[in-house]
C-alpha cells in the first residue's frame, strides 16, 4: 500500500537494525511514550531487531489505559441512565470500570454508541432534541481539538442536551513525572509523532535542558520506531541531549496551530488522575469556565469518589519501565484482556494486552 | 431479477403480525411470495416436512442463522448471504449441496418490496450454488423484536469421495491455503453501517465456494482440512484448527492477500484484516507434496482466483499460531477477544 508499505520494506529495517548494533556500545534505557509505538513494535518484533543492550520501556502514552477508574465508573453511571444516549470512541467500551464495563451496560438497554469523531455526538444532540447526548472525551493532545471542536460547534448551535464527560490528558507533564521519579530509568525518548503534528515539540526543550535526555519526536510504521531509536542511540552515544525530529512528513516545530488556539479557547490545564500511575499536576484538560455547561460531571451531579486499583496490578510499575508485564504473577492467569485486572491490559495498546496478545509463549 | 412484488401480495405494502397468523394473508404470503420464488418438486407438494430420497454415502448437514444490518449492503444482502454461507459450511466437508430449509422472522412492518427483494436474491444464489429449498418456515415478531429480518437455513450435502476432511485430519508438514483476499465483508458492512465513507466502495465477498472446493475433490487433491472464514476472520479459524488438531501452525504476514482498499480501512480503524469478517473464503489444509496442484486448481476458479500458500503446519504440540511480520519476526496470531472495536488514535 502506498505510503505505508515503504515504512514496512524489510530490508531497510535491517539497514537500521544493522547501523543501531554498530553504533550501541553500551546498555541504553529508552521509552516509546506512545502505545500506537507499543502496539507497532510488539506486533512487528522490533524489539527482537534491536541490540541487548537497548531496553525499550513502555510508556504511559494509551489514552485508554490511563482513564482512571472513577472516570469508568462515573461514564457507566450516566450510561445507564434512560434519557441518556451515551457516545464513545470504540475502544473504551471493552473497558472495565469497577463493576462493569459500558458493553454490559449496553447489553442491559443503556443506549451506548460507538462514533469516530466527537462531532458526530453534536450532531446526534441536534437530531435528538429529547435525548441527552454525552461524549466520552478521552485521549491525548490527538483527540483534544476535535473534542474541543464539538463542544465549541455545540456552544455556537446553543444546544442544551449535549455534554462531555472529559479526561484528556497532556504527555509534556508526563514525561516530566517520570524524568522526575527518583526510581527512573529512561535514558531518551521517542516521543508521540501523532500528538506532536498538533502541538509541535517547543514543549520539549525545558525537558530536555533540565533533565539532560534525548527526545526523538518518532512516527508510528516499523521504519519510523527504527530510525527514532536510531536517532536516540545517535545521541546517548555521542553525549548529547537534543529534541530531533524523525518524523518531519507530518510534524513541524510549531504544530499545528489553529488546532492549538481552539484547545486553549475550550479547555484548561487542570491536575488529572493517570491510571495506574497517580495524580500528575498540570497534566490534563477540563472545560474552561465559559463552556462549562457542557461539563457531563457537573450536568449529572455526579460526586467526586475514590476507587482503589486491584492490589496485586503491577502496572504502575510497568509504565515507569520498573517491571515487564511478564513478569507479574497475575499476567495471562487473573488478568486477561477479557478480563484485565488493571490499566495495561485493557486496551490493544496497553504493554500488558500488546505482550499477550503477540508473545504469550512464543 | 425480478424485484416487483407479486400483485396480491403488494396489496400489502407492509408485513402485518397476520401475515404470520396463519389465515388467509399469511397462506398468501407462502404460496405469492416464498412458494412462487423458490418452486420446485418437493416444495410444492406443499406438505409439513419434505420428503426425498437418500442418495447412497455419507451426508453432510449444518445450520446457521444470519442477522445483518444493514439488510442490502454493497456485495450481497442477508438472503444471498444465507445461502452462501450454509452451502459454504456444507462445502467445508467436501460435500456437494442438494437441499435447504430455510425459516424467516420477519418484524412487523416490514415492507414488502424489501421482503421480495430478498426472496429473489435468495432464489438467485440458491440456483446459483445447484441447491433446492424443500421446506420452510415464517413467523412474524412485533414491531421493536426484530431487526427487520432474521433468516435460518440449514443445509443438507452429499459427500461423493472418501477423505475425511476435519481438523483431526490435519498433519505437520501441511501446507495451509487461503482462497482468496482477506476482510472484504467485514469492512464492506462496517463502512455502510457507520457511514464512513471511503474513496472506493468496498464490496462484500459473499460467495459460494463449492465450484472450488468441489474442483479439488474431484482433481484427486488430498484435502485434510478446510474451513470456512467467518466471523473472527483467518485468525480465529486458524487458531481453532490448531486447537482442535493440537498442532503449531506459522504463516506469513507478505503471502496473505490483502486487497489496499481494506488494508487501508483496516489501517485507518485500527483493525486487523487477519481478525476481520469474510463470507466466501476458506483456508485448505493439504499435504505438501499436493499444495501446488491444489493452488493451481483454486487459481482455476473465479471466486479462488486470489488463492495463495501462505504458511504450514509445523509440528504436533500445544496449539498455537504464528506471523512472521513483514520484518520477518515471529509472533502470536491470536483470536480477536470479542467484537472488532475501532481504536481511539
Amino acid at each position: 500500500m502506498k505510503f505505508l508499505d515503504e515504512y514496512r520494506d524489510a530490508e531497510l529495517a535491517q539497514k537500521f537494525a544493522r547501523e543501531i548494533h554498530r553504533l550501541t556500545t553500551k546498555p541504553w534505557t529508552i521509552m516509546e511514550v506512545c502505545g500506537g509505538q507499543t502496539h507497532a513494535i510488539v506486533k512487528f518484533g522490533i524489539d527482537e531487531l534491536l541490540p541487548k543492550q537497548i531496553e525499550l520501556i513502555h510508556g504511559p502514552g494509551c489514552p485508554v489505559c490511563v482513564t482512571p477508574l472513577e472516570v469508568i465508573d462515573k461514564a457507566l453511571e450516566i450510561a445507564a441512565r434512560p434519557e441518556v444516549v451515551f457516545t464513545s470512541f470504540g475502544d473504551m467500551l471493552r473497558v472495565p470500570g469497577s463493576t462493569t464495563d459500558l458493553l454490559s451496560v449496553k447489553a442491559k438497554g443503556g443506549d451506548v454508541r460507538i462514533v469516530y469523531s466527537p462531532l458526530d455526538a453534536v450532531k446526534l444532540a441536534e437530531e435528538n432534541p429529547a435525548k441527552e447526548i454525552v461524549f466520552f472525551g478521552v485521549g491525548f493532545e490527538t483527540t483534544a481539538p476535535a473534542t474541543a471542536m464539538a463542544v465549541y460547534q455545540a456552544a455556537q448551535k446553543k444546544l442544551k442536551n449535549f455534554s462531555m464527560l472529559i479526561s484528556h490528558v497532556l504527555v509534556p507533564p508526563a514525561i516530566e513525572a517520570l524524568m522526575s521519579s527518583p526510581n527512573c530509568r529512561v535514558q531518551g525518548f521517542l516521543a508521540a509523532g501523532h500528538v506532536c503534528a498538533v502541538m509541535g515539540y517547543e514543549e520539549y526543550f525545558p525537558l530536555v535542558k533540565k533533565y539532560r535526555v534525548p527526545i526523538v519526536v518518532t512516527g508510528f510504521e516499523p521504519l519510523d520506531i527504527l530510525h527514532g531509536i536510531l536517532m536516540v542511540v545517535q545521541q546517548l552515544e555521542s553525549g548529547r541531549a537534543e529534541v530531533e525530529n524523525q518524523y518531519a512528513r507530518a510534524v513541524t516545530r510549531a504544530g499545528n496551530q489553529p488546532a492549538q488556539a481552539l484547545v486553549k479557547k475550550v479547555f484548561q490545564v487542570v491536575p488529572r488522575k493517570w491510571r495506574g500511575v497517580g495524580e500528575i499536576p498540570q497534566s490534563g484538560l477540563g472545560l474552561a469556565g465559559e463552556y462549562a455547561a457542557f461539563d457531563a460531571d457537573k450536568k449529572f451531579g455526579l460526586t467526586d469518589r475514590r476507587v482503589d486499583e486491584p492490589a496485586e496490578c503491577i502496572a504502575g510499575l510497568i509504565l515507569q519501565g520498573l517491571k515487564k508485564p511478564h513478569e507479574c504473577p497475575a499476567f495471562g492467569t487473573k488478568c486477561t484482556p477479557e478480563h484485565p485486572l488493571g490499566a495495561t491490559m485493557v486496551s490493544s495498546e496497553g504493554a500488558c494486552a500488546a505482550y499477550y496478545r503477540y508473545r504469550r509463549h512464543a | 431479477m425480478n424485484v416487483s412484488c407479486p400483485i396480491p401480495i403488494s396489496q400489502y405494502p407492509h408485513i402485518l403480525m397476520a401475515h404470520g397468523g396463519g389465515g388467509t394473508l399469511m397462506h398468501r404470503l407462502l404460496e405469492e411470495v416464498f412458494g412462487k420464488a423458490f418452486s420446485n418438486p418437493i416444495l410444492d407438494t406443499r406438505h409439513d416436512s419434505a420428503q426425498f430420497v437418500v442418495p447412497a454415502g455419507r451426508l453432510a448437514m449444518t445450520t446457521d442463522s444470519y442477522v445483518v444490518r444493514p439488510i442490502f449492503f454493497p456485495g450481497g444482502d442477508i438472503g444471498s448471504m444465507a445461502i452462501h454461507g450454509t452451502v459454504n459450511d456444507l462445502a467445508m466437508s467436501g460435500a456437494r449441496p442438494l437441499y435447504l430449509s430455510c425459516g424467516f422472522i420477519i418484524e412487523e412492518g416490514l415492507p414488502m418490496e424489501t421482503l421480495w427483494r430478498v426472496v429473489c436474491s435468495m432464489r438467485d444464489a440458491a440456483k446459483k450454488c445447484g441447491v433446492q429449498i424443500i421446506t420452510g418456515d415464517t413467523k412474524v415478531v412485533d414491531k421493536g423484536n426484530g431487526d427487520g429480518l432474521f433468516i435460518n437455513t440449514t443445509g443438507i450435502g452429499i459427500i461423493e469421495h472418501e477423505q475425511i476432511i476435519s481438523p483431526q485430519s490435519v498433519l505437520p508438514s501441511d501446507a495451509i491455503l487461503v482462497s482468496g483476499d482477506l476482510g472484504r465483508h467485514g469492512m464492506a458492512i462496517m463502512a455502510v453501517r457507520e457511514g464512513l465513507a471511503f474513496e472506493t466502495t468496498i464490496e462484500s465477498d459473499s460467495a459460494p465456494v463449492v465450484e472450488p472446493v468441489l474442483a479439488l475433490v474431484q482433481a484427486g487433491v488430498e484435502i485434510h482440512c478446510l474451513r470456512d472464514l467467518t466471523r473472527g476472520g483467518l485468525a480465529s479459524a486458524l487458531n481453532e484448527i490448531a486447537e482442535a488438531a493440537g498442532v503449531k501452525i506459522a504463516i506469513e504476514q507478505k503471502s496473505i492477500p490483502v486487497r489496499e482498499d481494506v488494508h487501508a480501512a483496516c489501517e485507518m480503524l485500527g483493525l486487523d484484516p487477519l481478525h476481520v469478517a469474510n463470507e466466501g473464503r476458506f483456508v485448505a489444509f493439504v499435504p505438501a507434496r499436493a499444495s501446488a496442484r491444489a493452488l493451481q486448481v483454486l487459481h482455476g476458479a473465479e471466486v479462488s482466483a486470489n488463492a495463495a500458500i501462505i504458511g504450514q503446519v509445523v509440528e504436533k504440540s500445544t496449539p498455537l499460531v504464528t506471523l512472521k511480520s513483514e520484518l520477518g519476526v515471529n509472533r502470536i496470531l491470536d483470536m480477536p477477544s470479542g467484537e472488532q472495536l475501532p481504536r481511539i488514535c
